[in-house]
């Protein structure tokens, strides 16, 4: 036929690609806001910072509060536990990088910057999530004194350190800041 | 194998159908006429099976939905509701909690069928695959189903199962927070998982629907593995297929009945009894029955491998021992397909039977002493079937003289049973 010779086969394509571009823009533009609809919402980010009341807390003591969905630990340890984190090399860590959201990424994890600074050595502020698999260790047990996970076995010491089992990293500390005393604001 | 349609409308109406819309033809061409191998055991029904159960589950699935709450406040106290209040509700609750670990026995059981008499062998590769797909849709949804009770269990086992994703390197993170809607397991999750854990089903059942495609496409292997070269090695559907797998549901139904009504709770765990506590968890977290040998393997890995920690390590593991079934039919390097055949393959396929009895018994111990080196033994050999044995065996094993056809192996084994038994029978 003749009409078929009169095609335009740059013109063909031309409308091709940019059908295919437009289409493939406007497919991305549609998914993101279907993906991004399962990040948290509003509500839950407003949940991220909390105050809580330490002023109870004695020597040997351990608190749990609610942050974020999970629970953060706050123990004044005793003088031993203190001195006993203090003893360990840091060449002894599985993981040997703080994890403390207050100071720099790289900061080593001795037992000075795990704890809650100058001044409150024996307070120590960490979130009680396993960096295993996310279940909540015990305190005062294990092998090192510190916390336990008894999902699959992961021992802490006295600072919140890995030492011993599969989890990866330290406890995470928090962003923390001390409103007085006794008074401290998580995130 | 399936040739051309036998199917002769009979009645008017019938007729008027056939030239519109020929689905009674489908339906006749598929599951009365179609002709299947004559030697077909009692390992050749749970195909059958699985359909019932996958029917059962949407059912009661549905039924359950009308009175359940997905919302963290009143998700556990409405699981009770259906257990107290609704009429019949503790039953359809028990068939559909049962009914998923029913599932999962009769899906094991076809994966073993398919391993022993090397179903998987082209030209049933897309077969095998379309199968390894319903299988991780169906680890997805039980997932999420065990979830929605709200109970310790359901809180602790989506924490730690979520947590799996946190073992990538860079998106990690970014990823578990995406799937959980938040920072921890929270009501977000809750709401998305019981959307997902409706819609999954469904699409097993499109993945089922291909199945049963490429099934009637390739034909049906047989206890033999020799391919249906005449008429004669074949029976129709109906009856003879029909009546076998029928009598086989009835038997698995009363014993999944025997669950229901006298041991409704023997598979499930006490802790998830108890309302879900984020600051709390249970002593000793374990998954569903079905799901630990896999838990052995995760916990098998606690050492580094090169750059890979411990964790990524334990998670690839564990996701290598599923997606390694995907590729199956070419580590199989044997000719034969039948392990009736394959005396040394026969072997190590039950050692790996044992072995992954072992390993889910293994799975339920905490990870302490000597049950460690225990999980990593047995997840060697795991993978050492796969990757080592299969690969190799194929190259040094001598099979054992094959029947020229099905018709002829059914007559030999008619003969030596009427006759003195022989010593070697093959065993099926």
């Amino acid at each position: 036929m003749s009409e078929e010779q009169q095609i335009d086969g740059g013109r063909r394509d031309m409308l091709l690609i940019a059908t295919g571009m437009m289409g493939a823009v406007g497919v991305g533009a549609v998914a993101w806001p279907f993906i991004d609809q399962m990040q948290p919402d509003a509500s839950a980010l407003a949940l991220a910072t909390i105050e809580i009341d330490i002023s109870s807390l004695e020597p040997g003591m351990e608190m749990t509060a609610k942050w974020r969905g999970k629970p953060v630990f706050v123990r004044n340890r005793t003088p031993e536990e203190v001195e006993a984190a203090k003893a360990v090399a840091l060449a002894d860590l599985k993981d040997p990088i703080a994890r403390n959201a207050n100071l720099a990424a790289d900061a080593p994890a001795d037992d000075a910057n795990r704890g809650a600074g100058e001044g409150r050595e024996s307070l120590i502020v960490q979130l009680g999530v396993c960096t295993h698999l996310g279940c909540v260790p015990l305190g005062q047990a294990g092998e090192f004194g510190g916390w336990f996970c008894p999902c699959h076995g992961s021992h802490y010491d006295t600072a919140g350190r890995i030492r011993k089992g599969p989890a990866p990293e330290n406890l995470p500390v928090p962003p923390v800041t001390f409103l007085s005393d006794t008074q401290i604001r998580i995130g | 194998m399936s040739g051309h349609s036998t199917y002769q409308p009979t009645s008017g109406l019938g007729k008027w159908f056939d030239a519109r819309m020929p689905l009674p033809r489908l339906v006749h061409d598929s599951f009365v006429s179609y002709p299947v191998p004559r030697n077909l055991n009692y390992a050749y029904t749970f195909g059958g099976i699985l359909s019932i159960m996958l029917i059962v589950q949407i059912a009661t699935g549905i039924v359950l939905a009308m009175h359940y709450a997905a919302n963290t406040a009143v998700a556990f106290s409405s699981v009770e509701h259906i257990m107290r209040d609704v009429n019949w509700g503790w039953m359809i609750r028990y068939m559909h909690m049962n009914g998923a670990s029913f599932f999962f026995i009769a899906v094991y059981l076809h994966i073993g069928r398919g391993l022993y008499y090397g179903s998987y062998k082209a030209p049933r590769e897309l077969l095998w695959i379309l199968g390894c797909i319903i299988f991780l849709l169906m680890m997805a949804t039980a997932f999420m189903g065990y979830v929605l009770p709200w109970g310790q269990m359901s809180f602790w086992g989506a924490t730690v199962i979520t947590g799996f994703f946190t073992a990538f390197p860079v998106i990690g993170d970014w990823l578990q927070t995406l799937l959980l809607g938040g920072f921890a397991v929270d009501n977000p999750t809750l709401n998305r998982f019981f959307s997902l854990h409706y819609l999954l089903p469904f699409m097993i059942l499109g993945v089922v629907i291909l199945h049963v495609w490429a099934l009637h496409v390739t034909g049906q292997t047989n206890p033999t593995g020799i391919e249906v070269k005449h008429k004669t090695d074949t029976l129709p559907f109906t009856p003879f297929a029909t009546v076998k797998d029928a009598f086989a549901m009835l038997l698995f139904l009363l014993v999944f009945a025997y669950f229901i009504f006298y041991m409704p709770n023997y598979l499930g765990h006490p802790d998830n009894y108890i309302e879900a506590d984020p600051l709390k968890t249970p002593a000793h977290i374990v998954p569903e029955w079905y799901f630990l040998p896999f838990y052995a393997i995760l916990r098998a890995i606690t050492f580094n491998i090169g750059p890979i920690d411990s964790k990524l390590g334990g998670v690839l593991a564990m996701f290598g021992a599923v997606l390694v079934l995907f590729v199956v039919p070419w580590l199989d390097t044997s000719k034969v397909r039948s392990a009736a055949y394959r005396p040394w393959y026969k072997m190590f396929f039950w050692l790996f039977v044992v072995n992954a009895l072992f390993l889910g018994w293994l799975g339920s111990r905490p990870a302490e002493g000597w049950y460690i080196p225990a999980m990593q033994l047995s997840t060697l050999y795991y993978f050492a079937f796969f990757l080592v044995i299969m690969p190799l065996l194929g190259l040094f094993e001598t099979p054992r003289r094959l029947p020229n056809s099905i018709t002829e192996a059914v007559l030999e084994k008619t003969k030596s049973k009427g006759g003195a038994a022989p010593a070697a029978m093959p065993a099926e």
